[in-house]
């Protein structure tokens, strides 16, 4: 407004401090400004993961398959409800977030309080979520082996339902015990744990169920998994190295090794910005309570940390989509 | 941030979570869904349903910065200082490392390159 007008009467106002440069205050800009650098950052990993799924595109894993589980129901094929629930939470978490600035605006103090206090909770309900998540994913459901070459294979029934390595793994007697520090008189620490079938033990058994074949990484043209036949499969078992239970940052039961990587990282750095999100707003709501801002006659700190909040917020709708929809 | 007046936003706000409540359903239902007629498409490399994911998100993230973090209340420079370099830098580089991408997965399924398995 007047900034940019240059009378002798508004050369004063200019250069005397107090002036907004963009109408905005010196916070808030860089507040912005940091949000701006911070989403440079995750587009940058999602451009990453988009690259590597581009590279990869006919062996990416269905995230349908992986991301199937829900709460209290075992064994049903929930895909997608989970994470839609966690996007609501945190959509919700920043629609009381919203409210708590708006009743800043109007100075009511108590309401601020308690809107803070929602958005508080709804932080700490979608960490849990994000850490059950992660349990679920690193656990495993059924259990896979890998090749030499690092192909993932999965097994399946005649119908194409998906066999956990339990069901058919013989039982046969265990060679190797996973190495403790009360059974080692020297400790050495045992690289991989170890997992609860050996190779022998899924070949053994594999080949005793005629039923079983293999689902191998790559897509067919109906965007499903390569299901092999039989002759296939047990020529494919001769290249088998490791069994794969679960998910962690080497491997994963999924199919390709960069997807559980990408998936930690991404997911974990959200949830990390998630966590600081809400430590800073517990220390807003107790400054909130303690009425410093009642004091400082203006709530715009509670506007600066709902900037933050709602950018979490933002980031976890792409997270949303490219990890779990697209 | 003083000047401007401070009527009640709730309005606006619910409106707001509606639509993005409305947007999301609709994701999760496509998704679980997953209709033949547009996931069996082919449009620049992605089939028509991850398009439509992608612009439902988009519309989302708009009404998240413009209505939650306030931007159309801001002024017309410092919105466009935050969204402009935002939207050039980011189609810039997904541009370049999808279409990257895209390349090496050519090379190693049609060149004399082969996967090791």
């Amino acid at each position: 407004m007047g900034a940019t007008v240059t009378t002798t009467a508004t050369n004063g106002k200019t250069w005397d401090g107090g002036n907004e440069p963009m109408g905005a205050s010196y916070g808030k800009m860089m507040m912005w400004f940091f949000i701006v650098s911070d989403a440079l950052t995750f587009s940058g990993f999602l451009a990453a993961y988009g690259f590597s799924r581009f590279k990869f595109i006919e062996s990416w894993p269905i995230a349908d398959e992986v991301f199937n589980h829900f709460p209290f129901m075992h064994g049903v094929d929930a895909p997608m409800y989970y994470v839609a629930l966690m996007t609501f939470i945190l959509i919700f978490s920043s629609v009381t977030m919203v409210l708590a600035v708006d009743a800043g605006h109007h100075m009511k103090k108590t309401k601020v309080a308690v809107y803070m206090l929602l958005t508080i909770i709804g932080g700490f309900i979608f960490l849990g979520s994000q850490a059950w998540e992660w349990k679920n994913f690193i656990q495993g459901t059924y259990g896979a082996v890998e090749t030499k070459g690092g192909l993932i294979l999965q097994f399946v029934d005649k119908d194409g339902k998906r066999v956990a390595l339990g069901d058919f793994a013989a039982h046969l007697p265990k060679e190797r015990e996973q190495l403790t520090r009360n059974k080692g008189v020297w400790y050495m620490s045992d690289a991989h744990a170890t997992p609860n079938y050996s190779v022998e033990q899924v070949v053994e058994g594999f080949k005793a169920n005629p039923d079983l074949l293999i689902r191998s990484e790559f897509n067919t043209k109906d965007k499903t998994k390569t299901v092999l036949s039989r002759e296939e499969s047990l020529k494919k078992l001769n290249d088998v190295k490791y069994v794969v239970e679960g998910a962690n940052l080497i491997r994963n039961e999924y199919g390709h090794k960069l997807f559980a990587n990408f998936f930690f990282f991404i997911t974990g750095f959200h949830g990390f910005h998630v966590f600081t999100g809400v430590l800073i707003n517990i220390l807003i709501f107790f400054n909130v309570i303690l009425g410093t801002y009642e004091k400082r006659r203006s709530y715009e700190m509670v506007e600066k940390v709902g900037l933050y909040w709602h950018f979490v917020d933002l980031v976890w709708v792409f997270v949303f989509t490219f990890f779990y929809l697209v | 941030m003083a000047h401007t007046a401070h009527e009640s936003n709730t309005k606006r706000i619910w409106v707001v979570f509606g639509i993005l409540s409305v947007i999301t359903i609709i994701e999760v239902i496509l998704g679980i869904d997953k209709p033949k007629a547009l996931y069996m498409t082919n449009l620049l490399s992605m089939n028509l349903l991850n398009w439509i994911f992608i612009i439902l998100t988009v519309v989302k993230a708009y009404y998240i910065m413009w209505a939650f973090m306030h931007l159309e209340g801001e002024k017309g420079s410092f919105r466009w200082s935050i969204v402009g370099p935002l939207v050039f830098l980011i189609i810039y580089l997904v541009f370049i490392l999808l279409v990257e991408g895209n390349y090496i997965f050519d090379v190693f399924k049609n060149s004399d390159y082969r996967w090791i398995f």
